[in-house]
């Protein structure tokens, strides 16, 4: 057994070395570029775990802002207060809320030096808005009427309804007509080789591997200090962590376990980003025992949210009592709810929920179960799905917790509960109306849980509709407060994002970020902005 | 000497007209297989950017993903574009197929020969060597080690090869095809990336040749030829490598086109665990996103690589071995 170990490790050791020969001499040749070498700062090499899948705006990228290689009308401060980008100021929103009014900026080019025009503005978002451009995230822009330009530096949206947080939506990054006109929107080379008005230019992207930016000179902006950008692809935690540690990176996303490995490591800091990406349990209103108020508010009081921040996200996170964080100038004060399984118990107790013979409440002869899916291969869903069984059968009901692909749960979003996430924290709108309104009920992924109560409803329409911040903060505070009378989700968990990186830069921060954070969000959402400390 | 050439010209030519209905049928079964996939394209395409869609946008979307009508019709439009030399859009990758083939395929085919070439030749001085002294300790070392290497996944001896390579001795790169930090490919730093992945794709070959050679050419030292050279006292090492060997490579000729699926096989993986930017990753892309026009144009290339190592095995054979005529194969 031994020899036979020694010869395979010998084997081994021979085929590669044959080829380690050939190379000793050779790859001393390449340039030797290490994170930027001993003086200055100017790269900056970031390990993230998912690729776009695009580059161009039209089917997607960077739809929520920093996109790198475009800028937006609008942009989010380190707030997510809006701010001008490509527009001079923010919008002139006529009266009735049905009409946005955006000057350009002039004398801005993109990088292949063709002027920046109104012109490019109407066709990004008219092509967005093209049945037959594959967008998924066209809906964002579902308010828009029509589009359209005034001379060459102004630009006129017209809404067919009035949509209070329509500013955050121009944020959107604006596409080149000229660079990304006449071709295939959906498969064009504008896909991988965009053009756009934004501080980087792409160059190079080798799909599963990394993408590569450079500054660019012309920028509006003023040029960026951090002059070479890198964002090497690496789904692997531990190899990015791995990777990290060997200084072949300057900075990665890590999940909260790995990112504790890295305290008290000299030159390293860690930054963690509050976000409005939440985990909860939707309560399918169809089904019998989910639907049913008292079990609603009974499972609310019986999780133990603070034990799954503590366990589950080793610290990284915070209780969820709504899609709103708690940290949000929006959250309701007062609707957080303690851990309180004991009135979990007496509430069904009163409510006719009588404990039967194997521990399981029932009630007219039917047995409190349901059925909780979490999509395969997902940890994180996986632990907290785990965890509010355990949690709801404390107080005898029974959620059977399965698995699967997002094929096989799909069908059965109106009768079985599922592990769900999301979360954006630019306007309460964007999350709160897909997910209560009743109107959207099993509409594609909105309204998984099918919510039905008129009083929300009502509060959406005014928060969406009204062009006053106090009457919005008013309805979305009243729908926080009707949410938590009527639990039809059980809120969890937001989620915070862990970031380690090199501590060579000033002006480094972060944002509060959605659910979705690939490329540009995390400590760099700004790197365009940041200073080399010398 | 134009009597072979001619004769290699004419089997090559029957093998081609033979392939055109090889390789319809065989991506009408690839059309079949993937109507029949649990995959939902759409869910596939929009991935987490979807949160909020509407039922409406997914049904654009469907129908823009263009999966409508039978297995049969769509392979059918299919055929008629590819025979015009227009292999279609890759909407998962957002790309024309022949940009994400063209981009990658030179990746890939350079892992291969690399360690295809690696295996051939060590797994031939391997077996010869093993072969001089049957029953001998070198013999026994070398076919024991084969045994069990045959049975190892290449991704279980990648995932090995990046511990001990990459982690532990850290002398080569774990994954990639250059340094993270450097944008261009110099020729230096693809052979420092591309030791490992083409080092344990062609060990996984290696136990095949090894033993094929060992058995061929300790056959070939009992036959009557390398008796009668012995008998006429020509040196060992010219009755090993002249006789011998000649005669025990015949059946390794074969080999060679029946690795070939294997081959594409074990790099699939490699190129994976490795992040190799060859076509693999485009292909896991392609099957779980039921990508269709990506899906056909890579099934047509690993038939026309399969049947390619076939016809040059034949053709070898017949060059080694004069009493085989290329106008019968």
């Amino acid at each position: 057994m031994t020899a036979r170990i020694t010869a395979r490790t010998w084997t081994g050791i021979a085929a590669t070395a044959v080829t380690a020969a050939l190379l000793t001499a050779t790859a001393c040749s390449a340039p030797g570029e290490e994170g930027g070498g001993d003086g200055g700062y100017d790269e900056l090499v970031v390990g993230i775990a998912n690729e776009p899948e695009t580059l161009s705006p039209l089917l997607g990228y960077g739809k929520d802002g920093n996109s790198k290689i475009f800028d937006g009308l609008l942009r989010h401060d380190e707030d997510l207060e809006l701010q001008p980008a490509l527009a001079t100021a923010l919008p002139e929103i006529s009266d009735d809320g049905l009409t946005y009014t955006y000057a350009l900026r002039e004398g801005v080019e993109f990088s292949d030096g063709t002027p920046f025009t109104a012109r490019d503005v109407v066709f990004t978002y008219e092509t967005i808005l093209d049945e037959d451009t594959n967008n998924p995230a066209k809906d964002d822009l579902a308010a828009v009427e029509s589009v359209r330009a005034e001379g060459d530096h102004t630009v006129v949206f017209t809404l067919a309804y009035p949509y209070a947080p329509f500013a955050e939506r121009t944020v959107l990054p604006i596409a080149s007509a000229d660079a990304a006109g006449g071709q295939d929107v959906n498969t064009g080379p504008y896909n991988t080789e965009p053009i756009g008005t934004g501080p980087y230019v792409v160059t190079g992207w080798t799909r599963g591997e990394r993408l590569t930016f450079e500054a660019n000179p012309g920028y509006w902006g003023g040029e960026p200090e951090v002059r070479r950008l890198t964002m090497a692809v690496i789904p692997d935690d531990d190899v990015r962590a791995t990777r990290l540690r060997s200084g072949d990176l300057d900075a990665a996303v890590l999940p909260p376990n790995l990112a504790n490995s890295f305290a008290g490591e000299e030159g390293l800091v860690t930054h963690t980003a509050e976000s409005a990406d939440f985990r909860a349990v939707t309560l399918p209103t169809g089904h019998p025992v989910t639907g049913d108020q008292d079990i609603r508010l009974a499972l609310d009081l019986a999780v133990d949210r603070e034990l799954m921040v503590d366990s589950i996200l080793e610290g990284a996170g915070h209780a969820a009592y709504g899609p709103v964080p708690t940290a949000s100038p929006w959250f309701a004060e007062g609707t957080e709810r303690p851990h309180d399984p004991d009135a979990a118990r007496a509430l069904l107790d009163e409510a006719g929920w009588v404990t039967g013979e194997d521990g399981v409440r029932v009630k007219d002869g039917r047995r409190a179960e349901f059925t909780l899916w979490y999509p395969a291969g997902d940890r994180l869903r996986q632990e907290h799905a785990l965890a509010y069984a355990s949690d709801a059968r404390d107080i005898g009901i029974d959620a059977t917790v399965e698995s699967g692909s997002w094929e096989v749960i799909e069908g059965r979003l109106a009768q079985d509960a599922v592990l769900s996430g999301g979360g954006n924290p630019a306007d309460p709108d964007f999350d709160l109306y897909g997910l209560l309104h009743s109107e959207l009920a099993g509409d594609g992924w909105n309204n998984m849980g099918h919510y039905d109560n008129p009083a929300v409803d009502e509060q959406l329409e005014t928060g969406r509709r009204s062009g006053d911040p106090a009457e919005r903060e008013a309805a979305y505070e009243a729908v926080q407060r009707e949410l938590a009378e009527d639990p039809g989700y059980t809120f969890l968990t937001h989620i915070d994002h862990v970031y380690v990186m090199a501590d060579h830069w000033d002006g480094v921060t972060t944002q509060i970020e959605p659910h979705d954070h690939g490329l540009g969000h995390g400590p760099w959402w700004n790197v365009e902005d940041w200073r080399i400390r010398s | 000497m134009t009597a072979p050439w001619a004769g290699m010209a004419r089997l090559a030519g029957r093998r081609l007209l033979a392939a055109v209905p090889v390789l319809a049928l065989v991506t009408l079964g690839m059309f079949a297989v993937a109507a029949a996939s649990p995959f939902d394209p759409v869910r596939q395409y929009i991935g987490s950017d979807g949160l909020g869609a509407s039922q409406e946008t997914l049904d654009t979307l469907r129908e823009n993903l263009g999966t409508s009508g039978t297995f049969v019709e769509q392979w059918w439009a299919w055929l008629r574009s590819a025979a015009g030399g227009d292999l279609g859009q890759s909407l998962a990758l957002r790309q024309p197929v022949g940009q994400v083939i063209g981009e990658r395929l030179g990746w890939s085919v350079l892992l291969c020969s690399v360690a295809f070439v690696v295996a051939i030749l060590l797994g031939t001085a391997l077996g010869v060597l093993a072969a001089r002294r049957p029953g001998g300790v070198l013999d026994r070392v070398v076919t024991s080690v084969s045994y069990t290497l045959q049975a190892a996944p290449p991704f279980w001896l990648a995932l090995l090869a990046i511990w001990l390579f990459a982690l532990r001795l850290d002398v080569l790169p774990a994954g990639g095809l250059t340094d993270t930090g450097s944008d261009t490919v110099t020729a230096g730093s693809v052979i420092r990336h591309l030791a490992l992945p083409a080092g344990v794709l062609a060990i996984s070959q290696l136990p095949w040749f090894v033993l094929y050679v060992r058995q061929g050419v300790s056959d070939a030292l009992h036959e009557d030829p390398v008796r009668g050279a012995r008998a006429r006292g020509l040196r060992e090492r010219t009755v090993l490598l002249g006789h011998a060997l000649r005669s025990g490579l015949l059946p390794v000729l074969t080999l060679i086109g029946t690795r070939v699926p294997e081959l594409i096989t074990g790099a699939l993986l490699v190129e994976t665990v490795f992040s190799w930017p060859g076509i693999a990753s485009a292909t896991v892309r392609a099957a779980t996103a039921t990508d269709f026009p990506l899906l056909a144009a890579l099934t047509v290339l690993s038939a026309l690589a399969v049947l390619a190592g076939n016809l040059l095995a034949d053709l070898l054979y017949g060059l080694a071995d004069p009493r085989v005529d290329h106008d019968e194969m």
